[in-house]
């Protein structure tokens, strides 16, 4: 759980072109932001960058916990749901009493209302970490989501508090209207605080979480309590969870329950697990694959939530280090050079384990259709759920790509420990 | 339906959907089609397709083909935001919804706010299942139009009826703790107050929404009281397990109903044998003995294998053809102009009106009890053999209510 | 009074009787293994559902002691060829593991099933009111349930403190090595357990699908209660969760039957102020917060008392 640090302190070696590296970057992301809107500019896909934008911080927020300190947290939407709500009644607040606060600033309130809770309630919570933190996480996450119901006049009752966002001070000259420059407010702020949490990681405070979840008694042995560390974590965690909610907000310009529930919770940690919590850029990878995953998936297939079961069960069994941590395995090779002796074998599992996963999705299908009887339309090719010639071709599928598939993954897996051997004599570590 | 391959449509939303065929007239129709509330939407979408083949069987509207685009909200408001957006893309001007009244206030704030924002785009939002009166009272919108009778109209007509019950002489009110469960609380109270002081309202009850696994405290409050009617706004899970609970406890009272024929609702009526002792207010049901909407009934239960729950998305596609071809044109503005004050006959036979001063539309009422069916009545619901009864009927004037609504016209 | 009293006191320890059914599996996982199963309220939900279709098959009986058996069966499955493989990255993502499932298997019971409740009854043996109390009746099913309950927590503790296994499955959690140097097969001691903690929740779903709403969401909406009802007991421990079963049923059903406010405690708010918290806070009864008085508890007892009721060990 320590490649994050290994591959930082290697990179001191050669300190130049790392940094050159390094800001490059987080350069090349900065760029992808702002261009991305012209080359894709429908309203729906400019909703849909906005959403990932939102999801990223989220995600990234959540890290703090999962990542860096070990806290398993199935309420994290909680702090996102409160700045939802502290930067809705801001807005209203401000165009109510005509104070001169424009919009960009708004998601800084929405910070400070999730911060605001975790001050409050983390001190009890973070007093035990593992499993225990994990459950009364969910407690509290249950016992706020409840609440908001009943607290009609914060939260609205179930339709929550919608505001405007086009009714508050210009800045720039943009009202904010148009969904381009809510956009460009939200990759503002993606980027302000993906630098700040990238920063925070680097700090001493940074360290001491890890430390904190790697072995908490030895850092009770040098004098910190894990106790105070895992609050401040909490507290970091919590505020950047309410600058996401706080940019939901501004454009959906709606706050309500569904933004503190269980669903919203589970989202970010699919997202934060999937992408990978080792590495940095492991949730913002996770963020943008699973609400893309979820805009795009629900429309094609009511069984959706299965095949999100089924890729975080992949993900938890065969790579803990999710993504990020795929990717990453790759680098010393890459580095000493051995990376094409892998690909071929790579190239040689792409058809069966294709295989596989068609006769996976096939199966399912046939399975949540056969009711229905609707057609399903598998590459161009269509298949009837309650014909027999799916059901075998669904059966052969799964169990000759299964079969054939092994072969190829054991293939890999040599090719794979013959170049990082490799690797590792010529001085890369893996 | 989902003509799309699965490996291109996974990039599908990124690029964004080309305005293809401008002649179809494409209605996003945004409910759940995944999680807890899918076979409801399910149900509703299949209903909107069966109307939809049914027009285009006879030349669309106005010579342009109607498509419905299905897109699933997950009954999430925020979601259903996203959907509205994709099926705009799409090329929609026109969008229907219906589950849950806290997604349809965030579709109209939605809707409002975009055809401010992109005049000449706009977009109508027609209603069919979400009956909380804030959508055409204070939060009402012109570009809004609701065809399900709102919670307070229900109350109206089933008081109407009520009063003149003397049978009835203490009722209890146990209903789900929200914004509808509570406009269904007050609005029966105070109409019953008004038309009936001497029935006495025993007891008044918000229960906490879709999380009580036990109601068998609340039954024993139930019959405590001594009440010998109880009205009750709940639906899925919530009226099943209410239901169970009484039966279980050998609780005599009659039930007054918003949502018992919802799904799975008289599954669970037949289970607990409650012959005749459940009521259900609706502005339509498939044993009204009006014969136009009997053979309806029976097309639509032979081709989607459903029972008809909602006459009124019958009513809004076939009216939405009406303004149309008043109005001759598919522009969503002349539209809504059209549709203002448009006189409509229902499925279900008598004639309705869509209000201008909120774009409430006005229409007949049933009271229907389930239970065994006489020789008349063919249609069983779920498989039970048990089905829907007439009780009363209550005429478009005995079931109108004010409206508070200031409406804002482009 | 008296008589809201008798009832809601024989209502609370009926629920609470069905909470400890459900959270009786999840316990003895997690005292074993160290495990706190996710996918438990799902292996609930797959007793429910399998113990209609059996019914509808073979009948009410035989579906008892078949769907528990399958559903144990699946639970080992999940034991030998997901958790054991997870073991060694921790019990986070073991836990996380189970959180998947919980996922995939509310999916799959969905797509097999339905989303709408099913017609799933009461067995016509029991279908008949046991006894009257102020003219409410008790059904003979519920009386049933109740013993059921109160059998499983007396056998589970003889077994588990009384006997053999029990010594050698409480051996294998903290000395595994140990355990297995004395010639134990430990895997196949944690896939039993596992597959037990599962059958117990498979159990539950027959007794309970009946009398509750049998439903795709039915894991969901139960699932969040059960870790209060076991985090409150104290973790691990059974007799804290039989405990912890009866307090949350009572304070739930008798929060139900109080009508109270604050308004009404201290008359109402000068309306003058208009709406805020704190009207809403006054003006809510204790019925209408009674669902989350559970999740109230458990803050409290993890301020006050951290390893629950009768927990030993913090975590």
């Amino acid at each position: 759980m320590t490649k994050a640090t290994n591959s930082t302190s290697k990179a001191g070696a050669d300190t130049s072109s790392g940094s050159l590296r390094f800001y490059g970057v987080w350069l090349i992301g900065i760029v992808a932001l702002i261009v991305l809107p012209m080359i894709f500019s429908s309203g729906g896909s400019l909703t849909s960058f906005s959403l990932i934008g939102i999801a990223i911080v989220f995600a990234l927020s959540y890290n703090i916990l999962l990542g860096q300190t070990g806290l398993l947290s199935f309420g994290h939407a909680v702090h996102y749901g409160l700045g939802g709500f502290a930067a809705c009644h801001m807005m209203n607040a401000v165009v109510s009493h005509g104070w001169p606060i424009p919009l960009p600033f708004i998601p800084l309130f929405g910070g400070l209302g999730g911060l605001v809770f975790a001050v409050i309630i983390g001190w009890v919570m973070t007093k035990r970490a593992g499993t225990v933190f994990a459950m009364i996480s969910l407690g509290i996450g249950e016992l706020v989501a409840s609440s908001s119901l009943i607290l009609r006049s914060v939260f609205g009752g179930e339709s929550g508090i919608t505001t405007d966002r086009t009714a508050l001070p210009k800045m720039f000259g943009w009202s904010f209207g148009p969904q381009l420059q809510v956009y460009y407010l939200i990759a503002f702020w993606l980027v302000l605080s993906a630098i700040a949490m990238y920063a925070l990681t680097r700090t001493p405070l940074g360290r001491i979480c890890n430390a904190v979840r790697d072995n908490p008694e030895r850092v009770q042995f040098i004098g910190y309590d894990p106790h105070v560390v895992r609050y401040l974590a909490f507290c970091f965690a919590g505020f950047f969870a309410g600058v996401a909610g706080g940019l939901a907000a501004i454009n959906f310009e709606i706050a309500n329950s569904a933004y503190l529930g269980a669903i919203q919770s589970g989202f970010v940690l699919f997202s934060t697990f999937i992408g990978g919590t080792a590495y940095f850029f492991g949730p913002i990878l996770g963020a943008i694959l699973v609400t893309y995953l979820q805009l795009g998936l629900a429309n094609l297939t009511s069984a959706w939530q299965l095949y999100f079961g089924i890729i975080f069960i992949g993900i938890v069994m065969f790579s803990p280090g999710g993504i990020a941590g795929l990717v990453m395995m790759h680098r010393p090779l890459v580095r000493a050079g051995t990376l094409w002796t892998v690909i071929p074998s790579y190239l040689v599992a792409v058809v069966p384990t294709l295989a596989l996963a068609c006769g996976v999705i096939l199966s399912i299908e046939t399975v949540a259709r056969y009711s229905g009887g609707e057609p399903i339309d598998l590459f161009g090719i269509g298949f009837k759920p309650t014909s027999p010639v799916t059901w075998v071709a669904a059966v052969v599928l799964v169990i000759g790509g299964a079969f054939v598939a092994r072969l190829s993954w054991r293939r890999i897996a040599e090719a794979w420990d013959r170049a990082a051997t490799v690797a590792r004599d010529r001085g890369y570590l893996a | 339906m989902r003509k799309l391959t699965l490996a291109i449509a996974v990039i599908a939303p990124m690029l964004g959907h080309a305005a293809s065929a401008e002649d179809t007239i494409k209605i996003g129709y945004i409910d759940p089609l995944s999680g807890g509330g899918a076979s409801v939407g399910e149900g509703g979408l299949k209903t909107f397709q069966y109307l939809a083949d049914e027009l285009n069987a006879k030349g669309g509207i106005l010579g342009h083909k109607i498509e419905i685009l299905p897109l699933d909200n997950k009954t999430n408001p925020q979601e259903s935001l996203v959907q509205a957006q994709k099926a705009i893309d799409a090329g929609a001007h026109y969008i229907t919804q219906g589950n849950g009244s806290s997604v349809a206030a965030a579709l109209e704030d939605f809707v409002t706010k975009h055809n401010t924002r992109n005049p000449g785009k706009e977009v109508l939002y027609f209603n069919y299942a979400a009956v909380d009166p804030s959508l055409t009272n204070e939060k009402c919108s012109f570009w809004h139009f609701r065809w399900d009778a709102s919670s307070d109209i229900k109350m109206e007509a089933l008081t109407n009826y009520m009063k003149d019950v003397p049978a009835i002489k203490k009722v209890y009110l146990i209903n789900q703790d929200y914004s509808f469960g509570q406009s269904v609380r007050s609005d029966a109270r105070k109409m019953l107050g008004a038309k009936r002081p001497d029935v006495q309202i025993v007891g008044d009850e918000l229960h906490p929404l879709l999380k009580v696994t036990d109601f068998s405290p609340y039954i024993a409050k139930i019959k405590a009281s001594g009440a010998d009617s109880v009205v009750t706004g709940n639906w899925g899970q919530d009226f099943a397990l209410l239901l169970k609970a009484a039966a279980d406890a050998g609780l005599k009272v009659n039930w007054y109903t918003y949502y018992a024929g919802g799904a799975g609702g008289p599954t669970a009526i037949k289970q607990t044998g409650l012959d005749h002792q459940v009521f259900q207010i609706t502005e339509g049901f498939p044993n009204s003995g009006n014969q136009v909407a009997m053979d309806f009934e029976k097309a639509f239960r032979a081709k989607v294998n459903l029972s008809l729950w909602y006459p009124r998305a019958v009513n809004e596609m076939r009216m939405f053809k009406a303004a149309a071809e008043k109005a001759n044109s598919i522009d969503p503005v002349k539209v809504a102009a059209a549709l203002e004050d448009m006189k409509f006959d229902v499925l279900d036979g008598g004639q309705g009106f869509m209000r201008k001063d909120d774009h409430q539309f006005f229409q007949p009422i049933y009271i229907s009890s389930f239970g065994k069916l006489a020789a008349n009545e063919p249609f069983d619901e779920e498989n039970t053999g048990w089905g829907w009864h007439l009780v009363s009927r209550v005429d478009t004037p005995q079931a109108m209510v004010s409206t508070t609504c200031k409406m804002v016209r482009p | 009074m008296l008589e809201l009293v008798v009832i809601s006191t024989l209502n609370g320890v009926l629920f609470g009787m069905l909470l400890f059914l459900l959270s009786s599996g999840l316990t003895v996982i997690f005292s074993m293994m160290g495990v706190l199963n996710f996918a438990h309220a799902s292996f609930y939900m797959l007793g429910a559902f399998f113990g209609f279709q059996l019914t509808k098959w073979i009948g009410f009986w035989p579906a008892l002691v078949l769907a528990p058996l399958l559903v144990g069966a699946i639970g080992m499955a999940v034991e030998r060829y997901g958790l054991r493989n997870t073991h060694k990255h921790g019990h986070v993502a073991e836990l996380l593991l189970t959180f998947g499932l919980a996922f995939a298997i509310e999916e799959i019971v969905s797509m097999i099933w339905g989303k709408s409740p099913l017609d799933y009854r009461v067995p016509a043996l029991l279908d008949f009111p046991a006894f009257t109390i102020f003219s409410t009746n008790y059904p003979a099913y519920k009386i049933f349930m109740l013993a059921v309950s109160v059998i499983i927590f007396v056998a589970l503790l003889i077994v588990l403190k009384r006997t053999r296994v029990g010594l050698i499955v409480q051996a294998a959690l903290t000395h595994p090595h140990m355990v297995g140097h004395l010639g134990h097969n430990v895997g196949r001691v944690f896939m039993a357990v596992f597959g037990v903690g599962s059958a117990l929740a498979g159990l539950a779903g027959v007794i309970a699908g009946p009398a509750l709403v049998t439903q795709s969401d039915m894991a969901a909406s139960l699932g969040p209660i059960l870790f209060v009802v076991i985090v409150f007991g104290g973790l691990g421990s059974l007799p804290g969760a039989f405990i912890a079963s009866l307090v949350i049923g009572l304070v739930q059903t008798f929060a139900v039957a109080l009508d109270g406010s604050l308004a009404s405690a201290f008359g109402p708010l000068d309306p003058s102020a208009g709406p805020s918290v704190l009207t809403d806070i006054w003006n809510v009864t204790i019925a209408q917060v009674a669902p989350i008085v559970p999740y109230v508890l458990l803050v409290i007892i993890l301020i006050v008392r951290p390893m629950g009721l009768m927990g030993t060990r913090e975590s």
